[in-house]
C-alpha cells in the first residue's frame, strides 16, 4: 500500500464490476448469516426450559380403585389423562360402532402401536386418554351413563365433537382424529406409568 | 417567539404543525364517519396509559396473576376505575375500528392513490388483534386460559412445523406460567409497534391527502381557498376545523364510553366473559367457549368449516383468508367511481350484505354450536367471501352514477 490513493482512471486501476459485486454479495452473505445466527438464541430462549421439560416427566397412578364406569384423572405434561374402567358389556358395543365412527379402525398415528386395536388399550377393560379434544384443545366430559346412546361416551362442550367409549371420533364432528392414547406402560397391575413406552415395545 | 424560533432552527416544529395541522388541507365535506380515525388515537393513548398503570400492580405470575387482579379491583385506590377503563376501551377499541374500517369500504378510501394506507391499516388491525389476545391470557381466569388453549391450538394444525410451533409459542407443552410471562412481555411490547403504524399511516395519508364521502380527489380540482392560492379550493385547513369537529366527537363517545365504564363494564358477559371471573383451572374446561365479542366473526369461520382429510386446518386457513382478502381489496375494486354514493345498487347490496354477514358470524360465534347455527354460519361464510371474490365481477358490471367534478355539499 502506498499513501496515494489510487486514480481509477489510470490504466490498470479502472474499477473491476465483476470484482465489486462479488465483494458485495460475499460481505452482504456473511452478514445475513451473522444475523441468521444471532437469532438462533433470541428464538431459542422461547423454547421449552429445562423446567419445563422436568414437569413434563412421567406419571405413575394408582388404579387399584377403579371400576367400570369410573374415571381417573390425573395431570401429565399440564394435560388432563384420563383412566376409565370398561365392563364387557361396553367392550362388546364397541364393535359395533364402526358405521357411525369417522376411524374406527384407529388409522391415524393417535395411539402407540400396542393400543392400535379395537379396544385402543393395553388391557381391555382400562382406556388410558388424553382428554384434550383433537380439534382445538378443550377438555371433553365422560358420560358413563350414554355410553351406547349416539351422542357419545364423551362430547366436548365448546364445539361440540363426539367419541365413543374407546376415544373414536363420531362421523362429521368438527373433531378430525380420535383422542390421543398417550405412552404408558403398567409397572405393575395395579400401577400405570403414563409418558413412558412399555420397555418390550 | 424568539423561543419558538430558537427550536425551529434545531427541530422542525413549526414546519411540522403547519404541515400536518394548520396548513393540512382536508376536504370540506367529512361527515360523521370521518370521527373514528381520531376516536382510535383517543383510543390507544387512553389504553398505553391505563394499561401503564395497570402493570404497576399486577403480577404476571400463574401464582398471583388472578389475586393481583382482584388486588386492583378491591384495595388499589382508583384501580377498579383504571381496570374497567382499560377493560372496555379494548372492547371500544374495536367498536371505534371497525366503524373506521366500515368508512373505507364505503367510500373506497382503500383505492389508488391510498393501497398503503389501508394495507398499514390493516396491519394496524391485525397487531390490535394480537396485542388484545396477549391482553386477554394476563387476568388468568378460565376462559383467558382456554381462550388461549383455543387459539395457541390453531397453530398446532399446521402439518409438520404446528406442534413445534405451538410450543415454541407456549414455550411449554400447555399453556403455563411460561406462557403468561411471555404474552406479558408481548403484551407490553406491541402497542409501542401499533404507535409506530399508526405514524406510518397517517405520514401515508398526509403524503396522498384524505379521501372524503364523494371520492373526488380535491387535488385534482381547483386551486386557491380563503387560506392559500395554491390550497385545493375544497379543502380546508385540519386545524381548527377538524380539530374542533374531532373534540366535539371525543366528548360524546367519551360520554358513551363512560356510562359503559360506569354502569355496565362486564356489557352483560360481552366485554369481560363471566367464566373469567374463577381462576384458571387447566383440567376443567368451561361449558362453552367463545372468544370476546370482537373476535367472534372469524371464530364463527373457523367453526363453520369441517374437517376433512384427516386434519382441521382448513377452518384455520379460511378463519386467516378472511383476514387476509382485506388486504386484497385495493385491486378487487374495478369500478370506475371510489364512492357508495356512486356506485350502482349491485355494489350497494354487497356491502349491505357483507355488513351483515359480519354481524351475524359476531353473533354466531358467541354461541354454542348447534347443527342449525353451524349451517347458518356457513351461509354466512360464503356471503363474507363472496363479498370479495366477486368484487371484480359486479363492481365492473354495474351502471355507476356520473361523479361530479367537485365535492358535492
Amino acid at each position: 500500500m502506498t499513501d496515494k490513493t489510487p486514480d481509477s482512471r489510470a490504466p490498470g486501476n479502472a474499477v473491476d464490476r465483476r470484482r465489486r459485486r462479488l465483494l458485495t454479495a460475499a460481505t452482504t452473505g456473511m452478514g445475513l448469516a451473522g444475523t441468521a445466527g444471532m437469532l438462533v438464541p433470541f428464538a431459542g430462549s422461547m423454547l421449552p426450559s429445562e423446567k419445563a421439560k422436568a414437569a413434563g416427566a412421567p406419571v405413575a397412578v394408582d388404579i387399584s380403585a377403579l371400576a367400570p364406569g369410573k374415571q381417573i384423572t390425573v395431570e401429565w405434561r399440564g394435560k388432563p389423562v384420563w383412566i376409565i374402567g370398561r365392563s364387557a358389556e361396553e367392550l362388546d358395543f364397541l364393535a359395533s360402532m364402526a358405521e357411525i365412527l369417522a376411524d374406527p379402525d384407529s388409522d391415524a398415528a393417535q395411539q402407540p402401536a400396542y393400543a392400535r386395536n379395537r379396544y385402543r388399550s393395553i388391557k381391555r377393560e382400562v382406556l388410558v386418554l388424553v382428554g384434550i379434544c383433537t380439534h382445538l384443545g378443550c377438555s371433553p366430559k365422560f358420560r358413563p351413563a350414554l355410553t351406547a346412546d349416539a351422542d357419545g361416551a364423551f362430547l366436548c362442550a365448546c364445539h361440540g365433537s363426539r367419541f365413543d367409549l374407546a376415544g373414536r371420533v363420531y362421523r362429521n364432528v368438527p373433531a378430525p382424529t380420535n383422542l390421543v392414547v398417550p405412552p404408558h406402560r403398567y409397572l405393575s397391575d395395579s400401577v400405570i406409568l403414563i409418558g413412558e413406552h412399555p420397555e418390550t415395545a | 417567539m424568539s423561543l419558538m424560533n430558537w427550536i425551529d432552527r434545531r427541530f422542525p416544529a413549526t414546519k411540522v404543525f403547519k404541515e400536518h395541522l394548520s396548513e393540512y388541507y382536508a376536504p370540506k365535506n367529512f361527515n360523521f364517519w370521518y370521527f373514528f380515525g381520531s376516536l382510535a388515537i383517543v383510543m390507544l393513548v387512553l389504553q398505553i396509559v391505563t394499561g401503564v398503570l395497570l402493570a404497576m400492580n399486577y403480577k404476571p405470575d400463574a401464582d398471583s396473576a388472578f389475586a393481583s387482579v382482584e388486588y386492583i379491583m378491591r384495595d388499589v385506590w382508583g384501580g377498579w376505575f383504571v381496570r374497567y377503563m382499560h377493560s372496555t376501551g379494548a372492547s371500544f377499541f374495536f367498536i371505534v375500528i371497525y366503524l373506521h374500517m366500515f368508512r373505507g369500504l364505503l367510500y373506497g378510501s382503500y383505492r389508488n392513490p391510498r393501497e398503503l394506507i389501508w394495507i398499514f391499516g390493516m396491519v394496524i388491525y391485525i397487531a390490535m388483534m394480537a396485542t388484545a389476545f396477549f391482553g386477554y391470557l394476563l387476568p388468568w381466569g378460565q376462559m383467558s386460559y382456554w381462550g388461549a388453549q383455543v387459539i395457541v391450538n390453531l397453530f398446532d394444525t399446521i402439518p409438520w412445523i404446528g406442534p413445534p410451533l405451538a410450543e415454541w409459542i407456549r414455550g411449554d407443552y400447555v399453556i403455563s406460567d411460561i406462557t403468561l410471562n411471555r404474552f406479558y412481555a408481548l403484551h407490553y411490547l406491541v402497542p409501542f409497534l401499533l404507535a409506530g403504524l399508526v405514524f406510518l399511516h397517517i405520514v401515508a395519508l398526509h403524503k396522498v391527502g384524505s379521501n372524503n364521502p364523494d371520492g373526488v380527489e380535491i387535488k385534482r380540482g381547483p386551486k386557491g381557498n380563503r387560506w392559500d392560492a395554491n390550497a385545493p379550493a375544497d379543502g380546508v385547513p385540519f386545524h381548527p376545523y377538524y380539530t374542533v369537529k374531532d373534540t366535539l366527537g371525543m366528548v360524546v363517545f367519551l360520554a358513551a364510553f363512560f356510562a359503559v365504564v360506569f354502569f355496565m363494564p362486564e356489557m352483560g358477559g360481552y366485554f369481560l366473559e363471566q367464566p373469567n371471573f374463577e381462576p384458571a383451572n387447566p383440567l376443567k374446561t368451561p361449558e362453552h367457549i367463545a372468544p370476546v365479542w370482537y373476535f367472534t366473526p372469524y371464530y364463527a369461520i373457523l367453526r363453520a368449516v369441517p374437517s376433512f382429510a384427516g386434519t382441521q386446518v382448513w377452518g384455520v386457513l379460511a378463519m386467516f383468508a378472511a383476514l387476509v382478502v382485506f388486504f386484497l381489496l385495493p385491486w378487487l375494486d374495478r369500478s370506475s367511481v371510489a364512492s357508495m354514493r356512486y356506485k350502482g345498487w349491485m355494489s350497494k347490496l354487497a356491502l349491505g350484505i357483507f355488513a351483515l354477514s359480519f354481524l351475524a358470524l359476531g353473533y354466531l360465534g358467541t354461541r354454542p354450536p348447534t347443527p342449525q347455527l353451524t349451517l347458518l354460519a356457513q351461509v354466512f361464510t360464503l356471503l363474507y367471501f363472496a363479498y370479495f371474490f366477486l368484487m371484480p365481477f359486479y363492481s365492473q358490471l354495474e351502471k355507476t352514477k356520473p361523479v361530479p367534478e367537485r365535492l358535492s355539499q
